[in-house]
């Protein structure tokens, strides 16, 4: 059990710089889901702070150590591969107690950590197995089954849903965050995948070309995202962004390239009225772009928008439509009537909406 | 539905020319290959006045096992007639330190080299194939005279230390490249797992290099067993290797040439490489599309 710190770490390779200077600090017990496209540099980050890669500048602490010079064995963390790295020649008894043997933990000891691990992760029976005999999601059960035998302070974990399959995936999410309910130990989890990030974590780190976008919990970034690339990061299908001009003809509105114009709700008018004038981007999640349901709710604009594609996802469709250009969607109920070619009316929740410099990317 | 689909077209030729002329090349080839062993087999059967008198293929009239006693036991090289066998067993003490020297040290290079990226890896890398190609000629005056200075000239150490280091190159290639296919994260667990440079080299790596270690102790075995050059320099006269003493037999130009004696010497030479062929061929395989398919 311990806090990380990650104090302006830089990391940089010979050509160009991977990490550039981030911060983060980590609770005990706490589950930061590290996100980003790849190349992003969460990875390295991660290798980092187990030790596997070293840092060119900056501190690492975990626990009240600095572990900057220390070789991953003294970090006291464990580590869970995408690929799982599994030792093939072993069992999975012997998988899980080779950490223990190595630091000469006594047999009965081992023994009933492992049995332990193997009780959570459901995979008792399989002990006796060699990874060649397992399937994937039992490979990674076992590959977290290492990492729990040991107690570490901290659980690191690389990508490691990514090479299962799509309903494995879902199941084993689950899996993962019971484990980390009963074991309640710190964990730093990488993931390209933001419903992942979502779901897992207590707090969501989105990194972009080495750096810490945004910190916070999911819902936080969810709805209110600092920069332009969180907004269209977190959250599938993702964020549209249509660019407007903030203008005032008896009323704060901002104009869509298209000519239509969307009246700013009252309570942002104030805090917007600074960009009259100036060119921003509008940004609108899908489900806020719906069919006309409850039009009492102050802040909601209809318009009208020409069917290009639709998507019946079963539990709501996806409309796909243009916007001089500027590819839209919105979320309807699968019940409401849109045929490609055709003219629908849609309602704008611009109580939702947000507002980005184009310069900067900032939400203002 | 029909059941079946008819099949279309001219029913494709069972015997092409193709095929023909290749199962005619497969005798032949085979013939080309065994028949120097054939000759050799019979004639060391034969006694000394069947050969002058018969054709060089013919069965021998009795199966006589003369000559290979006094191959392994009688034969003279110089002074000393005690035959082949005290070649065989200077071959054998060479061998087996050399193999598992050359094996180990090869092993460890080739894993340090993919996994522990040590600064200038890549140079040492690089010069190591370089040395491969080069001839082993340019380094026997060299070597002589560092392994006098030394001390360890015209000795047992000196020869497996030089099996060794003509070794090292190809051990490497074939280790590091083995280590190379297999995923960076299983190094990578093994050391947040607490393990240091040996304990995941022996415990780890080892263990998942039993082909291609089977594939160099073959490389090896026959590579050792069969040098002559080296064996000749740098043994010194009381640890000739087999081969040196087998050319000693055979080229001795004093009195009457025994051909059975020369053919059973060659024979017995040439046991233990074909033996290990036999024995791990399907290793030997198995080794390579290991490595080349993936670890």
């Amino acid at each position: 059990m311990a806090q990380v710190s990650v104090r302006q770490v830089v990391k940089s390779y010979e050509t160009y710089q991977a990490v550039h200077g981030i911060d983060l600090e980590i609770k005990d017990e706490e589950f930061v889901v590290l996100v980003g496209p790849s190349g992003c540099g969460k990875s390295t980050t991660l290798r980092m702070i187990a030790g596997l890669e070293e840092i060119t500048s900056g501190e690492i602490w975990i626990g009240g150590d600095k572990v900057n010079d220390m070789p991953p064995r003294d970090r006291d963390i464990a580590m869970v591969f995408q690929n799982y790295a599994l030792y093939p020649h072993m069992t999975v008894f012997d998988n899980m107690a080779f950490g223990l043997k190595l630091r000469k933990y006594a047999k009965d000891d081992i023994k009933k950590r492992v049995d332990e691990a193997a009780r959570i992760l459901d995979i008792a029976p399989l002990l006796a197995r060699k990874p060649k005999a397992l399937s994937g999601g039992q490979r990674q059960r076992v590959a977290m089954g290492r990492a729990i035998v040991r107690h570490p302070r901290v659980f690191l974990f690389d990508e490691p849903l990514s090479n299962l399959d799509a309903k494995l995936r879902v199941q084993m999410r689950t899996e993962i965050k019971k484990v980390h309910q009963t074991v309640r130990t710190t964990t730093i989890y990488v993931t390209h995948d933001q419903i992942e990030a979502m779901t897992l974590a207590d707090r969501v780190v989105v990194m972009n070309q080495g750096r810490i976008e945004q910190v916070g919990p999911p819902q936080e970034l969810y709805h209110n995202p600092a920069t332009r690339f969180v907004a269209g990061f977190i959250g599938s299908p993702a964020m549209n962004f249509l660019p407007v001009r903030v203008i005032d003809d008896g009323g704060l509105k901002v104009q869509l390239s298209s000519g239509v114009k969307l009246v700013v709700p009252p309570a942002r008018v104030a805090h917007y009225a600074p960009y009259k004038g100036r060119e921003m981007t509008l940004g609108l999640r899908p489900e806020h772009l719906t069919e006309t349901r409850d039009m009492e709710k102050p802040g909601v604009v209809l318009f009208d928008a020409l069917v290009d594609v639709t998507e019946p996802m079963g539990m709501e469709t996806m409309v796909h439509f243009f916007d001089d250009g500027a590819p839209v969607c919105a979320r309807v109920d699968p019940a409401f009537p849109c045929t490609p070619g055709h003219t629908i009316t849609l309602a704008a929740d611009m109580n939702q909406m947000h507002l980005i410099e184009n310069d900067t990317g900032r939400v203002v | 539905m029909n059941a079946t689909v008819q099949p279309s077209g001219r029913r494709p030729a069972r015997l092409t020319t193709g095929r023909i002329g290749l199962y005619a090349f497969l005798p032949i080839s085979a013939l080309f290959f065994l028949t120097p062993l054939y000759v050799m087999m019979v004639t060391s059967l034969k006694t000394m006045p069947e050969i002058r008198s018969g054709s060089i293929l013919s069965w021998p009239s009795a199966h006589n096992l003369d000559a290979w006693v006094r191959a392994s036991s009688q034969a003279c090289t110089g002074l000393s007639c005690n035959g082949i066998q005290t070649g065989f067993w200077n071959s054998v003490r060479i061998l087996v330190p050399s193999v598992a020297a050359s094996i180990a040290v090869g092993a460890v290079t080739g894993y340090t080299l993919s996994f522990w990226r040590a600064r200038g890896a890549k140079t040492l890398f690089a010069a190591l194939m370089i040395v491969a190609f080069m001839p082993y000629q340019v380094f026997i005056y060299p070597l002589v005279r560092l392994f006098a200075m030394a001390g360890v000239g015209n000795s047992l150490l000196g020869i497996v230390l030089v099996h060794t280091i003509f070794g090292l190159p190809t051990m490497t290639l074939l280790f590091r490249n083995h280590f190379a296919a297999l995923p960076m994260e299983l190094f990578k667990a093994a050391r947040v797992d607490g393990a240091g440079f040996w304990r995941i080299f022996l415990q780890i790596m080892l263990p998942m290099a039993v082909p291609i270690a089977v594939v160099a102790m073959i490389l090896q075995v026959t590579g050792i067993w069969n040098d002559f050059l080296l064996g000749l320099v740098f043994t010194g006269c009381r640890n000739l290797p087999m081969t040196v003493q087998l050319n000693n037999i055979v080229a001795s130009s004093q009195g009457e040439r025994l051909y059975n004696v020369d053919m059973a010497a060659t024979m017995l030479t040439a046991l233990v490489p074909l033996c290990i062929y036999f024995i791990s061929g399907r290793w030997f395989v198995r080794g390579i599309a290991a490595g080349a398919v993936k670890g």
